[in-house]
């Protein structure tokens, strides 16, 4: 491939020039497309005035549950992105063999491979994790909106701003080709030159303030603003682990920040944090940027352990099995998260009794885990059990995670992991604990809460397709890599000389043929229940027979989430009032304190998206002009006092005899 | 008492006494803020944990250039501590006179800390402006990089606090020292302390401990 030379630079454009444009044909169709279809939808909401109601309704709103919704559906279309990405990688793996160099070229699979871990990381498992907690904990701990609702909103929005500049360098530019983590020296600019590492850098720097804001906003919810009688050990699992989730959040996020920050002033200022010379360190950045990834792992996983123990409990008709248990384990592995960040890399060469420490403590981290896996099979033991859609994922996860589970304690022995070390056995290992526990947890999520949400159940039919092509598919698309890895195959290779590993990879390749049919049908599932919403209408707002109190209300809840603040006397507190025969008040509403939408918070990501770019692309003064844009509008933000209002008693009433009318109707 | 027992004696009104919140109130704005930016404040402080553990690994890498005795100026240092520490001790004044609300006493003695911290800010750019011109810049050696990074944030966040300050005076102006305010002038002055404890530990940790 011809080295392009992107050394222009003009003062009002910084690097930006023709050069920068999509090169590679794959990439300008993908932008052709990209395009109009952005276009249509563009047209699409200006013809039906719909840019109003978004605005005012959505983008500006500060209701926890819009804000959850929105991170649900950022969180989806940036995994339609990132899939793309694999299904690439996939075919590309298949047929480089005997020579054939395959249909990427190396500048642009390295891209691809980087692209993927970066947007699934932080672009999908978070805001589905980020927007699972803020949609269900205020409801789950009887609030009405979280503690900081304008920062919530906010905090959305420097994500989607991260997302945004990862998508846009797509097609102006490059992104990284250093893998998701951009362990320098590659990373440093005398091996990464142009704007790829910058993306990078830019884009997680944004999201990670919104990322750690968010955190802080969760927790000084669930500390401060629970239901009365809600003591900490009467708390909802979920709202546990969202907890302890948060709680790893604000601990490892600035350790991010001050990394990047480290990798930035290194490629922009000439620094010699990670340099090979003048006295750097590639290994401190190694070293730094896991004692944050290995916390965010747990970070991911925790809240889909949360979703476990609520499906486990409601569909088995029983009391969770070892409450207390549960919770000291996902205390223990939040403590846990913080010893083990070398053993991703054993073979850094910190000596036999530093790795030993790791993997031991590695190792422990299944004790735990392991409890909390016999707490679900516990619960299930003489359940009445109903396998509706959530509990298949559930029941999926428990084979799919455990048997990843093993084999991350396999990697977690060192002279096991010398071998195994960057080959394909990892990909495969935290494919399997990845997507076969958050991934699996967020369906089972999307399936349990959706009526919550929206009022109506997900078509079931669709809904089985899409779980038995997803589940074999995945197993098709990753035990070939276990295979490959025990053999020795590296991971990130773009063209292979034997050709005895080509049956593997087309394996794999088939397997992620599956899942694309399993997202397709997830698709469908969606569409067909939207379209038939009248005939899958729940009304009681209790569709499941929920345990926990957001399903003691409407669905979808009313702004206000509550009429009147529950009061809790027991674990699983909505049950509780169901077994006590406890009759919804009628009358005697008041009016009701609430904060009021703002669009602060977007204006300041997109000055935030806006510096960002510059940065990338050294347009010193549009990065001067945003920087202070960002600053001086955060201090004219705070001159506004006014930010909360009462929702009038008449519309409580209006709302709530709605409710006694659907009630009825529903014959509860 | 127990849900089943509770289930047999209380009647309809009385269960939904027990289980809903019927005689509800507006709750005082901001009842989270004091904990949110303390767990701000936290984060923030692991930011510095990173900058101090990065001078620890790099402190030592010299590259064969200048080190802490050939370029730290121990009177300048103490000087520059003793204008951040009365800083301190004029923001809690502040704070007295916020308790006493006394607007104009508070505005004041802000004014007064701001004077301190501009002082410390500029002893702290003479230093550096000092140390670039006999070419110990932040490239050229780990050790100062580390050094550059870990001092230049904690200058970066006065700065910032300073800015945070003034802001504040104009709306005690504005506002007078109505909640909000005051709840903002506590954040401030957490800030304010916190940095201070992070300054002690530069000073310590690097300054002193370089000249050792």
């Amino acid at each position: 491939m011809e080295v392009v030379d992107h050394s222009h630079w003009s003062p009002i454009l910084g690097r930006l020039w023709w050069d920068a444009m999509p090169q590679e044909p794959i990439v300008l169709a993908t932008f052709v497309v990209v395009a109009l279809g952005g276009a249509a939808l563009v047209a699409g909401l200006t013809y039906f005035k719909l840019w109003g109601y978004l605005w005012k309704e959505w983008f500006t709103s500060v209701d926890h549950k819009k804000i959850g919704i929105m991170y649900m559906i950022l969180g989806l279309v940036m995994f339609l992105r990132g899939f793309a990405d694999a299904v690439m990688m996939r075919i590309q793996q298949s047929i480089a063999f005997n020579g054939n160099e395959g249909y990427l070229n190396a500048h642009h699979y390295d891209q691809i491979f980087t692209a993927h871990g970066v947007i699934m990381i932080f672009f999908v498992a978070m805001p589905f994790v980020t927007g699972l907690m803020n949609y269900i904990v205020p409801l789950q701990i009887g609030a009405r909106d979280v503690s900081f609702p304008f920062l919530n909103n906010f905090s959305f929005w420097m994500t989607t701003a991260g997302a945004v500049l990862v998508m846009a360098s797509l097609f102006i530019g490059e992104f990284a080709q250093t893998g998701w983590l951009a362990y320098p020296p590659l990373s440093n600019l005398a091996y990464s030159p142009w704007v790829g590492v910058d993306y990078y850098i830019w884009a997680l720097q944004i999201a990670g303030v919104g990322t750690l804001l968010s955190g802080v906003n969760l927790i000084a919810t669930i500390v401060k603003m629970r239901a009365p009688g809600m003591t900490m050990m009467r708390m909802p699992i979920f709202t546990w682990t969202a907890l302890c989730t948060n709680i790893l959040i604000v601990a490892a996020f600035p350790v991010l920040t001050a990394v990047m920050t480290m990798l930035t002033v290194d490629r922009y200022l000439g620094f010699n944090f990670f340099t090979n010379d003048f006295g750097g360190s590639p290994m401190m950045y190694v070293n730094l940027i896991w004692i944050w990834g290995h916390p965010e792992v747990y970070i991911l996983i925790l809240p889909l352990f949360g979703v476990f123990s609520e499906v486990t409990s409601t569909f088995s008709g029983k009391r969770l099995f070892g409450y207390s248990s549960m919770v000291y384990a996902t205390l223990v592995i939040t403590i846990l998260s913080y010893l083990v960040w070398l053993h991703h890399f054993f073979t850094m060469g910190s000596g036999a009794s530093v790795n030993s420490f790791f993997g031991i403590t590695t190792m422990v981290i299944s004790i735990p885990t392991g409890a909390k896996l016999f707490n679900w099979l516990f619960t299930m033991y003489r359940g009445r059990i109903r396998f509706e859609l959530p509990m298949m994922w559930t029941v999926a996860f428990m084979l799919t995670f455990t048997i990843g589970g093993m084999t991350g304690v396999l990697l977690a022995v060192p002279p096991a992991d010398f071998v195994l070390h960057n080959s394909l056995f990892l990909i495969a290992h935290f494919h399997n604990v990845i997507i076969g526990g958050v991934l699996f947890g967020i369906f089972a999520a999307i399936n349990f809460w959706w009526p919550k949400a929206f009022g109506f159940k997900l078509n079931e039919f669709w809904g089985k397709v899409s779980f038995w092509l997803w589940v074999p598919g995945f197993w098709f698309a990753f035990m070939p890599l276990y295979i490959l890895g025990l053999m020795g195959v590296t991971r990130r290779m773009r063209t292979f000389d034997d050709p005895s590993l080509q049956i593997f990879f087309i394996i794999a390749a088939f397997g992620a043929l599956m899942i694309a049919g399993g997202i397709g049908a997830m698709l469908v599932q969606f569409a067909v229940s939207i379209w038939k919403r009248e005939e899958l209408k729940d009304e009681t707002g209790d569709p499941w027979n929920g345990r926990t109190l957001e399903w003691s209300t409407s669905s979808p809840p009313p702004e206000y989430n509550f009429a009147f603040t529950p009061i809790v006397h027991d674990i699983d507190a909505w049950e509780d009032m169901k077994r006590c025969g406890v009759e919804r008040p009628t009358a005697g509403f008041r009016p009701i304190h609430m904060p009021k939408g703002t669009g602060s918070g977007l204006i300041l990501a997109g000055l935030s998206t806006v510096l960002g770019f510059a940065m990338i692309w050294y347009i010193w003064w549009l990065a001067a002009v945003s920087f202070l844009g960002v600053i001086g509008f955060a201090i004219f933000h705070t001159f506004n006092y006014k930010r909360d209002y009462h929702i009038p008693v008449e519309t409580v009433e209006q709302t709530e005899a709605e409710r006694t009318r659907q009630l009825a109707a529903a014959g509860a | 008492m127990t849900a089943t027992a509770m289930k047999s004696e209380l009647t309809q009104p009385q269960l939904q006494a027990a289980f809903y919140d019927l005689d509800e109130h507006d709750h005082p704005e901001g009842g989270s803020t004091m904990l949110g930016f303390w767990m701000y404040l936290m984060s923030d402080c692991l930011i510095f944990a990173m900058l101090f553990a990065a001078y620890g690994v790099l402190g030592g890498s010299f590259a064969a250039g200048p080190g802490p005795k050939d370029l730290f100026d121990l009177k300048l240092i103490a000087l520059n501590t003793a204008m951040l520490l009365f800083s301190s001790i004029t923001y809690g004044f502040a704070m007295l006179a916020m308790e006493k609300d006394n607007r104009g006493a508070t505005q004041l003695w802000l004014l007064v800390t701001a004077v301190f911290g501009a002082a410390f800010l500029f002893i702290e750019l003479y230093e550096f402006s000092h140390l670039i011109h006999e070419g110990a810049t932040p490239m050229r050696s780990g050790f100062l990089t580390a050094f550059f990074s870990l001092v230049g944030t904690h200058g970066l966040h006065v700065t910032f606090g300073l800015i945070w300050l003034f802001t504040l005076v104009v709306q005690i102006g504005k506002k007078g020292l109505i909640p909000a305010n005051k709840r903002r002038l506590m954040c401030l002055s957490l800030f304010w302390h916190f940095l201070d404890v992070i300054w002690i530990g530069v000073f310590t940790f690097v300054y002193l401990m370089g000249m050792l």
